[in-house]
């Protein structure tokens, strides 16, 4: 519990300090002074000037690298709990091809950004539902054809990736695809984070109710049932919600690579295996993790590094050093 | 308890079980033996509801196992897998709370009650001080007793144990089987498959012989362990004899 807290400060400091970052200089007093400012306690100098960096600008990208940071390393634990397995990542179940085609799809048909949005999230979701469809073929070894209805559903929506590259304007529509690809997250308003903040938020809050039934499912599916819990039920529900939740990622900025494989192997490092202290240690420290990498790849150089760049080139080595130092089974 | 009524089970065309019947009775120590693929595990299986079966009846205390509602049903039966490589490693105080899980509902978590029956449980087979090492760094015999700890948890009055020796050295074999013994004692039952007539000597009241899906048969272990049963289970010669009072089979 005190390390929880003890994440949770750490986040709020680095989100502060993240907020005095940019262009336009701000100091960390200045900040606060215009929060007391809003919470009507105090004085600000230049209140409007203040309100559109922090409030329009700086508060909707730093709130979205939290929750996407998040969310990618909660589901992130939810799967390799589920899949009995600490190598799987959210992508397992072809969510995140799924919902970059869709987004590729949305830049070709629409000009829309909330098209391109609803046409990534849609399919996403449809990824899993062709993973979960294949996965009945077997009754037996559920557990085997969900993951290789992952593998399928990936491949193709892979494909079809492609095949919208291959069919997008070279000059216009295709580099944007591309940046996207790589995760980005210039895009994100005020608007679109307080709309999607919900769904998100509510995701990883049901996983974290939900964290002890994760423990029970890595014991593989006939032992689950011996300790009363109804292993399809459940393991459908949380699929469900870690696909919605990281699908939303995607939504808000693209692929994002690693962070839902390397954050959860930090957090077991650190804290042990058990999913019910897991759970929300993996959504602070993710959060935090990627809030900085979102500073690096905006303050770094003068042009901004797409972030998915930046979460696998810190992401493997990071991860290597994590397995070194895997000694007992799987932390 | 359980009364087994004309069992069948076939996986596809294959017939695993062909007309099963039996009874198990309370503190039984009851021992399924039979060669590798003769349906032992696929018998207690069953008797745990992961498999349907094809025709025939499981009863657990007068009521079909299929009418039960499975958290009632698994607050009185216990499951003990074979050792098993865990993929993640929890720490051995977690994982006996996690019998605790059939009293549990979705919207309530583990309890200082829950933690102290968890305590008690390791407790009562002496490992204690093992709560706060890690389950996969464990020996195959710690964790055996881990997983017999997580079934008393549980609370739970019958034990349905796959091979519970397996892989287990020669001195934690009988310090296993003894723990056994000893629990029976308290009104606790046992369903336990076995390779070794030595081992159901030692600890059973009544044991099955299944052969080819049937029951071949069944009864007192000192009446049905002879050189013609093993002979037509395990086409094996074999003698049975005694030292120190204590029946033992010895291939020859």
């Amino acid at each position: 519990m005190r390390y929880i807290v003890g994440l949770i400060i750490i986040l709020i400091l680095v989100a502060l300090f993240s907020l005095s970052l940019g262009q336009y200089e701000l100091s960390i007093s200045q900040i606060i002074d215009f929060f007391l400012y809003k919470m009507n306690i105090g004085t600000v100098d230049n209140a409007l000037l203040m309100q559109n960096i922090i409030v329009e600008i700086r508060f909707p990208r730093i709130a979205g690298s939290i929750l996407i940071g998040a969310s990618l390393a909660v589901s992130g634990v939810a799967f390799q709990s589920m899949f009995k397995n600490p190598l799987v990542s959210p992508g397992i179940l072809g969510v995140l091809s799924g919902a970059s085609f869709g987004a590729a799809l949305g830049m070709i048909l629409f000009k829309e950004f909330i098209f391109i949005q609803a046409a990534s999230l849609s399919f996403g979701i449809l990824a899993v539902f062709i993973a979960l469809f294949i996965s009945m073929f077997n009754k037996q070894n559920q557990l085997i054809f969900l993951i290789l209805g992952g593998v399928i559903s990936s491949a193709f929506f892979s494909s079809l990736l492609s095949i919208t590259k291959y069919m997008a304007d070279p000059y216009d529509e295709l580099p944007a695809i591309v940046y996207w690809l790589m995760g980005s997250l210039t895009l994100i308003d005020k608007h679109t984070i307080y709309v999607i903040s919900i769904p998100i938020l509510l995701g990883i809050a049901s996983i974290i109710f939900l964290s002890k039934y994760l423990n029970i499912l890595s014991l593989g599916d006939e032992e689950a049932r011996s300790l009363g819990v109804n292993v399809k039920l459940m393991r459908s529900i949380i699929i469900l919600i870690a696909t919605l939740i990281s699908a939303l990622t995607v939504v808000l900025a693209g692929m994002i690579g690693w962070v839902g494989l390397v954050i959860p192997h930090i957090a077991r490092l650190l804290f042990g295996s058990n999913n019910i202290i897991i759970v929300p240690i993996a959504a602070l420290i993710g959060g935090i993790y990627l809030l900085i990498i979102d500073d690096l790849s905006r303050t770094m150089f003068n042009i901004e590094i797409p972030i998915g760049i930046l979460t696998s080139l810190i992401g493997i080595p990071f991860f290597a050093y994590a397995l070194k130092n895997t000694k007992k089974g799987w932390g | 308890m359980f009364r087994v009524e004309d069992l069948k089970f076939s996986y596809g065309k294959k017939d695993i079980l062909k007309g099963v019947n039996f009874e198990i009775d309370a503190s039984d120590v009851i021992s399924i033996l039979g060669p590798n693929g003769c349906g032992k595990t696929t018998l207690l299986k069953l008797l745990l509801g992961f498999l349907k079966l094809s025709s025939g009846e499981i009863y657990f205390e007068g009521k079909a196992i299929s009418t039960i509602k499975t958290k009632s049903f698994f607050q009185r039966v216990a499951y003990t897998p074979q050792i098993h490589e865990g993929a993640f490693g929890y720490l051995v105080k977690d994982v006996v709370l996690m019998g605790r899980m059939p009293y549990k509902s979705i919207f309530s978590n583990f309890n200082e009650a829950d933690k102290k029956i968890a305590m008690q449980a390791l407790e009562t087979l002496g490992i204690e001080h093992l709560r706060d090492e890690i389950y996969t760094t464990l020996s195959g015999g710690q964790r055996q007793l881990v997983l017999i700890a997580r079934a008393l948890a549980q609370q739970a009055d019958i034990f349905i144990m796959d091979e519970p020796v397996n892989g287990l050295d020669f001195g934690n074999q009988y310090k296993l089987l003894n723990k056994i013994k000893e629990l029976s004692k308290n009104n606790l039952t046992f369903i336990k498959t076995s390779h070794y007539p030595d081992h159901v000597f030692f600890v059973s009241n009544k044991a099955i012989f299944l052969n080819k899906g049937e029951i071949l048969d069944k009864g007192d272990p000192n009446v049905i362990i002879r050189k013609e049963n093993i002979e037509k289970v395990y086409q094996l010669k074999s003698e049975v004899t005694s030292i120190n009072n204590r029946k033992i089979c010895v291939a020859i």
